[in-house]
Formats: structure tokens, C-alpha cells, sequence
């Protein structure tokens, strides 16, 4: 059993790796039909047997399974393998990642039907679903970087698909960059972890993980620090670069340059939350160390409030989603600063249904209206797109956490968790979640509103119609998780005894507010039932109103807002100024310096004096020299004298 | 008997190569040169194959041996023989010796058979440098590769060849002199010039300094280290493809192979004391340097710069074991970084040999031969199968886990946090400059619109050039994600090494 576990999951992520480059090398000798055949069915197979392990490690209580594929480098007393974990957690994410990315594939057969480089997308998409199963299996952090290195490679590769368009390429250089940023933390992490664990296998460093905790490491000559302080807070650089943290975030919003069924895939259910599923999996670390839990609440609260904020004022439907994204992101960050990790995972699947789901929802709009994206030139098409009116309306409710849709579940749980959180910080992050329920409808709706109410705006020369079978498909099948999941889960993710993530998270006991939750739980029903008693709700309700009543009922009212308060609205718009503060002084600034030391220190200092000033030297003590040389027997005779005078002198003295 | 003089095969055999080749005489009988020059290299490489067999991985020794007394009066031998570091090292470089054949061929126009003559001595010269065991031996070859690096960037080389030419010349001909300084103090104290004989000699910390800085000179211009590193650029942007590929690929890490094979087994106090040195010259080399790739706006020199910043880490493995030995409980744990040293010496060639040729088939595709980045623009319009490939070899350069680039860099990184943390944050700057100066070039050449009309009339590569690109493909993703083999090569060796390297007091422990 142990062993065909492993070849399955082995399996699992080989699947799509042949996919990928079948369509990759031979997508012209298969054609569009042999490219939809070859990446399609590994990845509908991989689901399965995703299922298949989900259905006995989580259901079947089968304990957890390790094992090595093979011995990637052994150096010295330390051994590097390409070995898979398969736990609770690792089985719950690849059955949301081959899910996911299963609905995208086909989804993709509609939305890139008529470019003309369909297979080299269908090869990159099947590369990330390899990727970012290396990245949820591995037992180990060499090979989660793998797979952590590689989903952003293939992020990059699929931001800047259209490389003709200049903002594209432009978004992806900018997305590669700034997540690497955050892989400088996770290396070094790395590094900090082999030298207090001696081993990079998550079972041995958890294992040892109590009595790190007690170890200090020197920074400075006598200036110490918490060892595994330092360790976290790397890590959760790491995180914040992958899960587009402030200040990290800057680059999410422009990877929407990327095709639609990418941002619905890797920008929004999958690669954005692995630094969300780093964390989780490093929870016997986190808990020794509440500073780093204190700086993953306050920024992912940050995260949550700032960035629901800007969704409120963008035109361009895609980023709308974008920032919701940003700050969806930061309710997880919030989680799990608050040591409910479960409810970030929790939050983290419910996200994947309802976030890739208004994705692909937007993804139909905009191949409806031919690569329109922006929401003024929308308006009225929910009678010509009924399915993808109610499905974009499904998602929209998910998100806004209006009971019973899977959002509310698991938002409400995050919100409910940072109030009975103690971990400094707290407070600030509560007020954050709370305003986050005010705005996530405000936004969500705006959108809903703007595109699908109201009066059309839509270029009347395009014939807007509903979108072909292969689009609606994965629409309805990631619909139905938006509304059922979170009821489902609500109970054996977060409050049974024995939890769906079970040992795959360790919570310290003082941390542990789910446990404080479960008191009070009383079943998803009466949970959704008695959502009047929380403040969330109402605020939530509220938002959908002003949303309404901003949008639909006095537009002209926003427009005078805006003129009265040009100074909050130019902040909004400037995105609170970080993209100019990047642009201006830190490429800039690199740029600079790079040139000054070039320019000035290379080819000044060490080539003009040194290297050509010491030929020029050895030149001019020639030039001199030669003078001497004249040829002429009387200056040779002289110079003689003038010697044999000097030796003469000097033996005489 | 063909065991026994196996090596002294692979390093003569191309040279009776370039002498047929010169043979044949002019261009007008060019393709029997290439025919000459490409059977040569193949034959080499697969020379390499009951090299690679009949090594023992298992031992330390020096194997393959050969030795015959040369110069009696000094005791001078020509003494041959691998050890696991040589050993890839020699397989590296018929196989970078055959790639370079064959980008000859299709790229080089006139004096082919000379071109093909120099390329050739120059491989059987550098298969001498790792193979010799005496000292003087190795100075001959070491010296002997320069005639006819330097022939070959004045001849087939751009438009200010000549500075470039004279500059490498001198550059690494007054770095060399001191080596030979030292050597002579050596064979001094021994009495001999074999190599081994000089290890293990208890001189006084004053003497091992001042030998160190005289070997010091002589490897870090080749490596090139910061702040002798400026012949590199011009030699590299004059030099003919070919030769840009052979001095990335090969040429650099003699510099490492000589700190290595001398400086560190020879004079370990001095290495162990002057570590600082080292090491603070290497982090210049992988931030600054990196900078500077940054701002370049001609593709080769851009990348002969990261190939200086790229063998920093390099060095950086190789002294950072002192510090690390400080910290460390047992020699065991400075292993991962002087391993990862030699790993980056080889990987490296992969990654940076490719980008060079892909400059070259730029350039030979261009009306004027432009390698500035300004006059090209939507490549990957025009060359989709050629821009794949760089997309690669760029990614390798980036250090991306998968590639052969990034193997040695992790280690390296890995191992420094124990000896000195700040050294290891240092170090980890390269993630953020690799990618900024490798991909902002890659956007700049193959993304966007097409930029001109001399870009729209290029077309993809032919077989020769994607045969040497599958070739170096392979190379990179076999590295990348199976590294253990090459490792296992060097194991013992470098066990041995590190050692031997180690001061007395520090073994100790």
C-alpha cells in the first residue's frame, strides 16, 4: 500500500509533465485536436487518482505516506532526494490543483481557440500543473523550491504569453523579478535551516523543531537573535513573494496581462497561495516564534484592507479581480498569523472554487465582447449571458461571504479567529478583516453591477452572445464547489476532533483559537442561520447596497465624491504611490549604480589608470629611453666618460 | 598500451589535428579542414568514454598515470594523470572542444583551416593543463594556450581585436610569471617538480603569503577575479564566437582548477588567513559585478560579465571552507561548499557556452554583425525555435532550480550561512541580479514587436546549430535534475583535497 501510494502520486505529477511536452514538441504534429487529447486526459487522469488519495488518506484515516523517487545529490553528511510527502494537507492541494487545473484546460480549448499559438499554451499550462504539484508533494525544501522556482517560471513565461504586447512582457520581467525578492528569504531560510537541523526534510527539522526554539543566533558581534525567528521571518519573505504580500504585491496586477485562464489558474486558485501552503506546512516553526506570527497577521491584514480598497476604484475588470485577489490573500495571512492555519487552508480551497470562477466568468465576458476588459464599455449583459451572469453572481456572493456560499464559511472563521486571537497585533488585524467584509462586496459588486446591470455600453457593432459549451462547463463545474463547499468542509476542516488537515498542522495549545471556536460551532447550518448575530454580515450587506447604490442608483453622486475628495482619489489611483516608488528609486537607482560602477569604477579607475595607465608608463619610459639611443658613437663615448667619472667617484670616496 | 597513454592521446591527437588541418592549405579546400577538426573532436570525446570507464571513483589517486623523464638536469617529467576534479574537467572540455568545432564550421568564412588548427591546439593544450602532474609540465601547456587563444582573437576577432588581443596577452601572461616565481622557490625546497611533492611542506606562514599572492596573481586574472577582471569583457566581444565559448567555458576555470591544485593544498595557513581576502573579493565579484551586467548594452560583453559575477560563487566555495571549518563540527560540513565550487565550475560552462553561441548566431544573421541589444528587438517572432533554446540557457544563467546553473550556486549559498551568515544573504543577491540582467536582455533581444527590417529577414537556426544546442540542452537539464552522477565523480577527490587543504590545526577538530 505504502508503495503504490507513492507510484501514484508519483504518477500524479508525471502525467501532466508528459502533456506538457508532448504539446510542446509535437503540438504541430498533433494539431489543436492531438493537443487537447494529449494535455487534457493526463490531467483529468492525475484528478482522479488525486481523488483516489484523497479518498484514502483523508477519508480512510490511511497515515501518512514518504518516500524517495530518487536521489537528486548526496554532498558530504548532507542527501538531497526527490522524495514525496503524502499527508492530509499535500492530498487536499492536489486534488483543488488538478481540479482546477483541469477546468482550465478545457476551458482553454473555448477561450484560445483562435490564437495562434495554442499548443505552446496548452504545453505551458500542463508545465505548471507539474510544478505546482512538485511544490505541494515534495517532503522536503530543495525540492519545494523546485517546484516553487518552477511555477514561477511558468507564471513569467505565461504573463508575457502575448510577447509582442510591450505591457506584457513588461508585467512579466516585473512578476519574475519581484518574486524573486521573495526567493533571496526562502534560500537563505534554507540555509539557516541546514545549519541548525542539519537536514532540509520537513520530518527531521519538525522533529527538532522544540529544542531549535531555544537556540540564538549572533547577528552582530553580541547582539543575538531567536534562531528560529530569523528561520520564519525568511520564509515568510519567501511567502510574501509568491503570495503577493505588501510590499510584495506589486507585481499580481500586472501579471492580468496574461491570458484570462492562466490569472483564473496560477493568479488566483493555485501558485499565488503556495506561499499561503508554505506557512501552513511550516506550522511546527511558526508557533516558536510570535514574532514572525505577529508580522504575518499585521501585514497580510495590511494586505487584506489596503488592497480590497484599490479593487474599488479600477475599470479594468481583470484587476478588479486581481486586487480582490491581493486581498482574499490577505484574510489567509491573516489566518495564519493567528495560528488558524486550517481556516487559511480552508479559506485557500473555498478561494481556488469561487476566485477562479469569477475569473473564468470574466474570461467569457471578454471573449464575448472581444477582448474588451474594460467595465464602462460593459453593462446589461445578463439577459445575452444568463449562465455566465449566474455563475459570475455565484462567485461574486462566495466572495462577498454571504451565507450559505463557501466564502462565508471561511472568511467568517478567519474574522471570528483574529477576535479571539492573542497574538500582539491582533486588534489592528480584526479592524482590518471587518472593514475587508465591508469592501469585498462593495468591489465584488461594483463589478457584478457595472457588467452586467444597467445600461448597455457595449460597442454596438459586436453581436455579444453566450459562450460556447467548453467555457460554460468549467463555469457550472466550479460553481457548484462556490455555493456547496464551505458548508461541507466547515465542520471536518476546522471543528472535528480529529480534522480533515490532522497532523499536518501543529498548533501550540496557547495558540489554538479554533479549539476555542468549536465550543460554540453548532453545525454549517446553524452557522449560516445565525449569521444575523455577526457584524460581518451586515457589513457585508451594506456593501452590496453602496455598491448598488453608487453603481446603479446615483452614479452621478460617485462622480461628485471623486471631485470633492481628488486628493484620497489620486492616492487610489497612484495605487499608494508604490509602482512610481519602485520605478524611480529602485530600477532606477540599480540602474544607476550599475552604471556608476561601470562607467566610473571599471572602465575609469581600474582600465584608464591601472591597466592602459601602466602600458601607457612602460610607453613613455620608451619614448625616454629611446632618446637616449641616438646611434652616434660621441653620446655612447660620453656617457661612458660620465660613467667611468661616477664609478671613480664613488670607489675613491 | 592504450590504457597506459590514454591521456597523452587526448592531448596530442588534436594537435596532430590542427597540423592536417593546416595541411589542407587555403579555403579552397575548406571543407576538408572541417572534415579533419570534426573527427578529431568527435574521436577526443569519445576518447572520454573508456576515460570516464576505467576511472575509480573510489580512490583519491592520481590515475591514468604516465611518466617519463623530460629535462634530466632539473628533474623535469612529463607526468600525466586524473584525479576526479581533472577528469570532468577533461570531459568538459573535448566536449565544449567539439561544440566549438562545429560553430566553427558553420559560422567561420575564411581561413577555416587555420581557425580550426588554432581551436584544436587549444583543446589539446587545456586536456594538458588538467592532466599534468608536474609543475613545469603545466606551465608549459598553461602558457602553451594563450598562443593560440590570443592568435584567434587577433585574427578572427571584431573591430578593436588588436587592444583586446594584447590586453588578454599581457594580462595573463605578468599573472602567469609569478606563478613561475613561486614554483621555482618550490622545486627549491623539494627538489623536485612534482606537483604532489609540494603539498604538505610546513613553510612558515610569512613564505606560504607570499607565495599564495604570487599564485593569487596568476589565477585570479584567469578566473577572473575583481579588480583584474577587465580583460575579460574586451577579450570577450572581440573573440570569435568560438573563442568567447572556450574562454567562458574552459579558459575561466583554470583559474579555480589553479586555486584548487595549488594555492589551497600548497599554502593552507596562507589560504586559511587570507580567506577574508578572498572571499570579501568574491562577493565584489557577485554583487558588483552583477551591477555592472546590468548596464551593458552589448550582449557579450553582458554576459562575459556574468560569467565573472557567476565565478565568484566559484571562489566563493572554495575559501568559504575556512570560515565554515571555524563553525563546523566536523571537516564534513566545508564539503558541500568546496563541492559546490567545482560543481559550479562545470556547470557554468553549460549555460554561458550556449548563450555565447547564440550571440554569435545573432550576430551572424545581422547585416553588420551588431551584438548590441538596441539593434534587435521581437526575435521570437522570427527565430521561435532558436529563442525557446536561449529562454533556456538564460534561465540556467538565472540559476533556476532544474538547470545546471543553479546546483552549484545552491550549494554554495547553502553551505556559507554556517560559516558566516552575512556572506550567504551576500551571495543570495545574485537570485534578483542573475534574473535582472539575463532576462531584461532576453526581453529587450527576443520579446516585443520586430524591431527593424534586418530583424525581419533572420531566420531560425539550421542543424549544425541545433545540434550543438541539443547537445548543450541536454547538458543542462541532465545536470539540473540529476546532478548525482558528476558528484559522485568527485567525491573522493575532493574529500582528499579539502584535507589536504585544511591547516593542521583545523583537521583537528
Amino acid at each position: 500500500m505504502q508503495n503504490n501510494l507513492l507510484q501514484i502520486a508519483t504518477l500524479i505529477f508525471l502525467l501532466p509533465l508528459f502533456g506538457s511536452v508532448a504539446a510542446g514538441f509535437f503540438g504541430k504534429m498533433l494539431g489543436k485536436r492531438g493537443t487537447n487529447w494529449v494535455t487534457i486526459l493526463p490531467v483529468a487522469i492525475s484528478f482522479l487518482l488525486s481523488a483516489y488519495l484523497v479518498k484514502v488518506i483523508v477519508l480512510d484515516n490511511h497515515p501518512a505516506v514518504e518516500g524517495v523517487v530518487y536521489n537528486w545529490m548526496t554532498t558530504g553528511v548532507f542527501k538531497f532526494d526527490v522524495a514525496l510527502l503524502i499527508d492530509r494537507l499535500s492530498a487536499v492541494m492536489i486534488f483543488i490543483v488538478t481540479f482546477v487545473s483541469l477546468m482550465v484546460h478545457i476551458y482553454t480549448v473555448g477561450y484560445m481557440a483562435e490564437d495562434p499559438s495554442y499548443t505552446r499554451f496548452f504545453s505551458y499550462v500542463s508545465l505548471f500543473t507539474f510544478a505546482m504539484l512538485i511544490l505541494v508533494l515534495a517532503n522536503n525544501y530543495a525540492l519545494m523550491f523546485f517546484g516553487w522556482e518552477g511555477v514561477g517560471l511558468v507564471s513569467y513565461l505565461l504573463i508575457g504569453f502575448w510577447f509582442k504586447r510591450e505591457s506584457a512582457v513588461f508585467g512579466s520581467l516585473k512578476a519574475f523579478l519581484v518574486n524573486r525578492i521573495g526567493d533571496i528569504g526562502f534560500v537563505v531560510a534554507m540555509s539557516a535551516i541546514l545549519m541548525y537541523f542539519n537536514s532540509l526534510n520537513y520530518a527531521d527539522v519538525f522533529a527538532q523543531a522544540h529544542t531549535v526554539a531555544t537556540q540564538k543566533m549572533k547577528i552582530f558581534s553580541d547582539y543575538d537573535v531567536s534562531a528560529m525567528s530569523v528561520i520564519c521571518i525568511f520564509l515568510f519573505i519567501g511567502a510574501m513573494g509568491k503570495s503577493a504580500q505588501v510590499p510584495l504585491h506589486v507585481w499580481l496586477p500586472e501579471s492580468m496581462e496574461g491570458p484570462t485562464p492562466i490569472s483564473a489558474l496560477i493568479h488566483a486558485a493555485t501558485m499565488v497561495t503556495a506561499g499561503i501552503y508554505m506557512v501552513a506546512r511550516m506550522s511546527p516553526l511558526f508557533e516558536y516564534s510570535p514574532i514572525t506570527l505577529s508580522l504575518v497577521l499585521v501585514i497580510g491584514a495590511t494586505t487584506c484592507l489596503f488592497m480590497g480598497l484599490l479593487a474599488c476604484f479600477h475599470h479594468d475588470i481583470k484587476r478588479v479581480i486581481a486586487y480582490s485577489t491581493l486581498s482574499q490573500l490577505g484574510y489567509m495571512a491573516v489566518a495564519l498569523g493567528a495560528s488558524a492555519y486550517d481556516a487559511a487552508i480552508f479559506h485557500l480551497v473555498t478561494h481556488a472554487f469561487f476566485k477562479a470562477l469569477l475569473f473564468l466568468g470574466a474570461g467569457s465576458v471578454i471573449i464575448a465582447l472581444h477582448h474588451e476588459q474594460d467595465m464602462r464599455k460593459m453593462g446589461g449583459l445578463a439577459k445575452r449571458m444568463p449562465i455566465t451572469y449566474l455563475t459570475f453572481m455565484i462567485g461574486a456572493l462566495a466572495v462577498s461571504a454571504i451565507p450559505p456560499f463557501a466564502g462565508f464559511y471561511s472568511k467568517d472563521a478567519i474574522i471570528e479567529a483574529v477576535h479571539l486571537s492573542t497574538t500582539p497585533g491582533a486588534h489592528f488585524a480584526y479592524f482590518c478583516v471587518l472593514a475587508g467584509a465591508f469592501i469585498t462586496p462593495l468591489y465584488s459588486f461594483r463589478a457584478v453591477f457595472l457588467t452586467f446591470h444597467g445600461k448597455s455600453h457595449v460597442d454596438p457593432h459586436v453581436k455579444v452572445q453566450e459562450s460556447s459549451w467548453v467555457i460554460l462547463l468549467p463555469l457550472i463545474g466550479l460553481a457548484v464547489p462556490s455555493i456547496i463547499a464551505g458548508g461541507m468542509l466547515v465542520g471536518p476542516m476546522l471543528f472535528a476532533k480529529n480534522n480533515l488537515l490532522g497532523s499536518s498542522i501543529f498548533v501550540l495549545p496557547d495558540h489554538n483559537v479554533l479549539l476555542e471556536m468549536a465550543k460554540t460551532f453548532q453545525g454549517a447550518k446553524l452557522m449560516a442561520l445565525d449569521a444575523g448575530d455577526t457584524l460581518a454580515f451586515w457589513l457585508a450587506l451594506s456593501g452590496i447596497f453602496v455598491a448598488w447604490f453608487f453603481n446603479l442608483r446615483k452614479p452621478e453622486l460617485a462622480e461628485k465624491l471623486k471631485i470633492r475628495f481628488a486628493f484620497l482619489y489620486n492616492i487610489m489611483v497612484q495605487k499608494y504611490g508604490f509602482d512610481d516608488f519602485n520605478q524611480l528609486v529602485i530600477v532606477n537607482g540599480t540602474r544607476r549604480l550599475g552604471d556608476f560602477l561601470y562607467k566610473t569604477s571599471d572602465l575609469k579607475f581600474i582600465d584608464g589608470i591601472f591597466v592602459n595607465g601602466s602600458g601607457k608608463l612602460i610607453q613613455w619610459f620608451a619614448r625616454i629611453s629611446r632618446k637616449i639611443q641616438t646611434g652616434y658613437i660621441y653620446d655612447y663615448a660620453f656617457s661612458m666618460i660620465l660613467g667611468v667619472a661616477v664609478l671613480l667617484i664613488w670607489f675613491l670616496h | 598500451m592504450l590504457h597506459f597513454s590514454l591521456l597523452s592521446i587526448l592531448i596530442w591527437l588534436p594537435v596532430i589535428g590542427a597540423i592536417l588541418a593546416l595541411m589542407t592549405g587555403g579555403d579552397e579546400h575548406a571543407n576538408r579542414a572541417r572534415w579533419i577538426a570534426s573527427i578529431v573532436a568527435i574521436a577526443n570525446l569519445l576518447l572520454c568514454i573508456p576515460l570516464y570507464l576505467g576511472f575509480d571513483s573510489g580512490s583519491y589517486a592520481m590515475q591514468f598515470q604516465e611518466n617519463h623523464l623530460w629535462i634530466r638536469a632539473y628533474d623535469i617529467h612529463y607526468a600525466l594523470g586524473v584525479d576526479g576534479i581533472s577528469l570532468a574537467m577533461i570531459i568538459l572540455t573535448n566536449f565544449t572542444g567539439l561544440l566549438v568545432i562545429l560553430a566553427g564550421c558553420n559560422a567561420i568564412k575564411f581561413r577555416i583551416a587555420q581557425y580550426m588548427a588554432a581551436f584544436l591546439v587549444m583543446q589539446g593544450m587545456m586536456i594538458g593543463v588538467f592532466a599534468a602532474t608536474d609543475a613545469i609540465l603545466f606551465y608549459v601547456f598553461w602558457e602553451g594556450m594563450l598562443i593560440p587563444m590570443y592568435l584567434s582573437i587577433g585574427m578572427w576577432g571584431s573591430s578593436n581585436r588588436s587592444y583586446a588581443s594584447i590586453k588578454f596577452f599581457l594580462y595573463t601572461f605578468l599573472g602567469s610569471i609569478l606563478m613561475l616565481v613561486a614554483l621555482l622557490y618550490l622545486y627549491n625546497q623539494t627538489g623536485v617538480f612534482e606537483i604532489q611533492k609540494f603539498y604538505g611542506l610546513n613553510l612558515s606562514l610569512h613564505i606560504q603569503k607570499l607565495i599564495f599572492f604570487a599564485f593569487f596573481f596568476a589565477f585570479a586574472v584567469k578566473v577572473p577575479m575583481w579588480p583584474v577582471h577587465t580583460w575579460l569583457p574586451d577579450a570577450h566581444t572581440e573573440a570569435p564566437s568560438g573563442g568567447s565559448v572556450v574562454l567562458a567555458a574552459l579558459m575561466l576555470k583554470l583559474g579555480i582548477y589553479g586555486f584548487l591544485r595549488f594555492s589551497m593544498p600548497i599554502v593552507p595557513d596562507a589560504c586559511a588567513n587570507l580567506a577574508w581576502f578572498m572571499i570579501i573579493l568574491s562577493l565584489i565579484a557577485i554583487v558588483y559585478i552583477g551591477l555592472v551586467a546590468i548596464v551593458q548594452t552589448d550582449m557579450k560583453k553582458l554576459i562575459a560579465y556574468s560569467s565573472i559575477a557567476h565565478m565568484g560563487f566559484a571562489t566563493l566555495g572554495c575559501f568559504m571552507v575556512y570560515y565554515i571549518m571555524k563553525y563546523g563540527d566536523t571537516y564534513k560540513d566545508a564539503y558541500m561548499s568546496l563541492e559546490g565550487a567545482v560543481v559550479q565550475m562545470i556547470s557554468h560552462a553549460f549555460g554561458s557556452g550556449a548563450m555565447f553561441l547564440g550571440v554569435g548566431m545573432l550576430a551572424d544573421r545581422y547585416y553588420n554583425h551588431s551584438r548590441m541589444i538596441k539593434d534587435y528587438g521581437g526575435i521570437a517572432n522570427k527565430m521561435p525555435v532558436f529563442a525557446a533554446f536561449f529562454m533556456l540557457f538564460a534561465m540556467s544563467n538565472v540559476g533556476l532550480p532544474g538547470t545546471a546553473g543553479f546546483v552549484g550556486e545552491y550549494m554554495v549559498i547553502l553551505s556559507a550561512f554556517e560559516g558566516q551568515a552575512w556572506v550567504s544573504l551576500i551571495a543570495a543577491l545574485t537570485l534578483i541580479l542573475a534574473a535582472s540582467y539575463s532576462l531584461w536582455m532576453y526581453k529587450r533581444v527576443f520579446f516585443g514587436p520586430v524591431a527593424n527590417e534586418h530583424v525581419e529577414v533572420m531566420e531560425d537556426i539550421n542543424w549544425v546549430e541545433k545540434t550543438n544546442y541539443i547537445l548543450l540542452a541536454i547538458g543542462v537539464i541532465l545536470l539540473g535534475i540529476y546532478p548525482a552522477p558528476i558528484l559522485n565523480v568527485l567525491h573522493v577527490t575532493v574529500d582528499h583535497l579539502l584535507k589536504q587543504s585544511l591547516p593542521a590545526a583545523m583537521t583537528g577538530l
